[in-house]
């Protein structure tokens, strides 16, 4: 799906960083562009959707633990993440019922994005064949 | 933006599914079967907890 694996052509690191700042990046530059689109738009609508709901966006330093485990999901979301911050999206506090699942919504779309950025990885380094 | 439980429960489980699809399976008609395991998974497990809290409730 999306064209041969060239393990060696794209370096290992550099795949998962684009990954991890742009999510499906890691796998368009390997050329699995059907793979890199698929993850890209699942991710995006899970942030979009996540913000939309009127989600958390975690920030560091807060002391709390479980605040710091939210800010290390968030922070999987890559460059998302800083135009969250930036742009101001999303809440720092959950005012309603639905804005949970939001947060939950972003939280699972940062891991999600991690998950995709070792897949890219994997593929860059040939651990995974194809 | 307001959505129902169900809904959040079908968005959540399709976008997991197809992340799971791609990372977890080499080959393309496995990640699809894949996808499809893990999404018919979370939803049928979403709902069978759901009646189960249900009924520790009633």
């Amino acid at each position: 799906m999306g064209g041969d694996a060239l393990p060696g052509r794209v370096s290992p690191v550099v795949a998962l960083l684009a990954g991890w700042l742009i999510p499906g990046a890691g796998h368009v530059l390997l050329g699995k562009w059907v793979r890199g689109l698929l993850l890209m738009v699942s991710i995006l609508c899970m942030f979009a959707i996540g913000i939309a709901l009127q989600g958390k966006i975690y920030s560091p330093n807060t002391g709390d633990p479980l605040d710091m485990l939210g800010f290390a999901g968030d922070l999987g979301s890559g460059l998302l993440y800083g135009l969250a911050r930036m742009l101001d999206w999303g809440h720092t506090t959950v005012q309603i019922a639905v804005a949970d699942y939001g947060t939950k919504f972003i939280v699972v779309a940062g891991l999600l994005n991690v998950v995709a950025a070792v897949d890219a990885h994997s593929l860059a380094s040939g651990r995974k064949p194809s | 933006m307001s959505i129902s439980h169900f809904s959040a429960v079908v968005l959540f489980s399709l976008f997991t599914s197809v992340v799971f699809g791609i990372t977890q399976r080499a080959q393309p008609k496995m990640m699809a079967w894949f996808g499809a395991l893990c999404f018919g998974l979370f939803v049928c497990g979403t709902i069978a907890a759901s009646w189960v809290m249900w009924l520790i409730k009633h």
